[in-house]
């Protein structure tokens, strides 16, 4: 397969994820705008207004980054892990799975179908964020960078997850029992600086951590730990999902008897 | 421009185990010329899908070679690919999908720009009766129309070798006619077919040659003339005018009665069938009609894997 039959394959997949989850739209675009929105004016409004500030920020401007990210991880894993383990339960992954089209290719078009979801939900919600809080963004290529290798990262866990799943069940448990107490320990309603001792250390091996304050350290410029480490460890996490998630495919895992 | 002396497929001591240590083929050696129309038969498990598999490379070989029109799978599968296309035997599409929309996403696998494959899925569509659904969502369409969208999938990207597995199971008459004169057209254009079937009916009327594969060996391969040849005997049902209570039997014609208007008889193929229709005038029985009992090629086919299977137990017994 040459270059552009192996660009043509690529943008394939890349549409006919995209076509999926805007066919779906009520239940893939408004769910996650609607919780924000809930997010935004209970932890926002309500309760933020008697909380003050957080890092010398007003809660709701402090809160509001933590609240994007969620967004983006949630739709980038739930795009992949929803999408592949259909294809894989209606068995039409077969049509790929014939098809001369390269592992890496496959990985990379189901990946930029997360990522296209995820960094669509995130926008969504940025610009309904702008409704609650004053926003001028401290560093562009901070915020777009970071959001970028988090989308990637979970669009590859999500993929990894499709992979080893069997049935309905199997991909609710890591999003139930793994993400989210990750991302709801990872900063985005508290800082850090809150905890001490064994639980802040604790916190500190949580990789959503470092995303979540990257990306406040974007839109609002302040963070509770190390941006370059923070770019590092999503680097790190990221290439090593990669390769597993590459190497799944080539093994055919779960995929080819 | 087809070759006839060329392979469209050459699998050589092929064997694959899976995991749960059934052996689904044990070794098996096979040759499709290009051009052919070729049939592989064989009962639930005997390895036909799994054979398929490992050519579509959904299921990974455990020893052997395969090459598909000269290439092999374990040095260039994704060319090999490209010459090859598949019918599986379940409904692998999806349903919430529209059928042009199914193609046209098949054609991208392929590396086939929009423009052609939008015109090549307008071709197929039509072809295969299709078109008036091309809008609709795929699950609303009836079994045999599913089943004609996974050929018109399989033959987006124009394959060299159309493999299909099971393609008419569960299709009423009509429709199955239809796709036979379908398939026989894209043979008759360049197409090698590979088939897998139930119905030997549909194995003797379309293919040239065939293979019987039992217990994951091949138990015969020849042209489908050779192996009518080696029919021995054939059964007929012969319908009377009128009842009978009882029939004095003939020598070298075993009959039986059905019931008091059927008579069955088994015959070799160098008896006379004119000694027999006299005996039944001398009796006073009229024939009003006179069939198979079975397709020809069922009975050879029940032969031969009864055969295997008595084979088999003599050497688990020896």
């Amino acid at each position: 397969m040459d270059n552009q039959k192996k660009w043509i394959a690529f943008t394939t997949i890349v549409r006919r994820e995209i076509r999926r989850f805007m066919r779906i739209w009520p239940q893939t675009l408004v769910p996650p705008v609607i919780t924000m929105a809930l997010y935004f004016v209970i932890f926002g409004k309500l309760v933020g207004s008697r909380i003050g500030e957080m890092s010398s920020l007003p809660y709701i401007q402090f809160v509001a980054p933590g609240l994007i990210m969620m967004s983006v991880i949630t739709n980038s894993y739930s795009n992949v892990v929803s999408s592949f383990f259909g294809s894989k339960f209606q068995s039409n992954i077969e049509e790929l799975l014939v098809s001369p089209t390269p592992n890496w290719i496959i990985l990379l078009g189901y990946i930029v179908g997360g990522m296209a979801r995820g960094l669509g939900v995130g926008l969504i919600v940025t610009i309904l964020s702008v409704y609650f809080a004053d926003f001028s963004l401290y560093s562009v290529p901070v915020t777009i960078a970071i959001v970028l290798m988090t989308s990637l990262m979970f669009s590859l866990a999500g993929l990894i997850n499709a992979i080893f799943a069997s049935s309905f069940d199997d991909i609710s448990i890591i999003p139930t029992f793994v993400l989210t107490p990750l991302i709801y320990l990872g900063g985005v309603f508290y800082s850090i600086e809150l905890l001490t001792g064994f639980w802040k250390s604790l916190t500190l091996l949580n990789p959503i951590l470092y995303m979540v304050n990257a990306f406040r350290y974007g839109m609002v410029g302040i963070t509770d730990i190390n941006i370059a480490g923070s770019f590092a460890m999503v680097g790190l996490f990221s290439a090593v999902l990669f390769f597993v998630a590459l190497w799944l495919l080539e093994k055919g895992s779960r995929l080819r008897s | 421009m087809k070759n006839p002396q060329s392979r469209a497929l050459q699998i050589e001591n092929l064997a694959k185990t899976y995991d749960n240590n059934f052996k689904a083929l044990k070794g098996i050696d096979l040759e499709v010329k290009e051009g052919d129309f070729f049939a592989l038969l064989g009962p639930n498990g005997a390895g036909k899908s799994t054979t398929i598999g490992i050519i579509c490379s959904l299921v990974r070989k455990s020893s052997g070679r395969v090459k598909i029109f000269g290439i092999d799978i374990d040095e260039d599968f994704s060319a090999a690919k490209q010459f090859v296309g598949v019918v599986p035997q379940e409904f692998n599409f999806n349903q919430f999908e529209k059928p042009i929309d199914i193609l046209i996403t098949q054609a991208g696998y392929y590396g086939i720009p929009v423009p052609v494959a939008t015109e090549r899925a307008h071709k197929y569509l039509k072809q295969l009766g299709l078109w008036e659904k091309h809008n609709v969502p795929s699950r609303s369409l009836s079994g045999g129309m599913k089943r004609r969208l996974m050929i018109a999938r399989a033959l987006i990207h124009e394959p060299k070798l159309l493999v299909l597995d099971e393609p008419t199971a569960g299709v009423d008459i009509e429709l199955r006619r239809s796709m036979w004169s379908f398939l026989e057209d894209i043979n008759r254009q360049g197409t090698t077919i590979i088939l897998t079937t139930h119905y030997l009916e549909e194995a003797e009327r379309l293919c040239r040659n065939i293979a019987i594969i039992d217990k994951g060996k091949i138990v015969k391969n020849t042209s489908v003339k050779n192996l009518i040849k080696q029919l021995n005997k054939e059964t007929f049902i012969l319908d009377l005018k009128g009842e009978i209570n009882n029939i004095n039997t003939l020598d070298g014609y075993p009959l039986t009665m059905v019931d008091s208007s059927t008579l069955e008889v088994s015959i070799d193929k160098d008896q006379s069938l004119n000694q027999l229709f006299n005996h039944l005038s001398t009796e006073g029985i009229e024939i009003i009609s006179m069939r198979n009992k079975a397709n020809r090629l069922e009975e050879l086919f029940i032969d031969m894997v009864e055969k295997n299977l008595t084979e088999n137990e003599d050497a688990d017994n020896g």
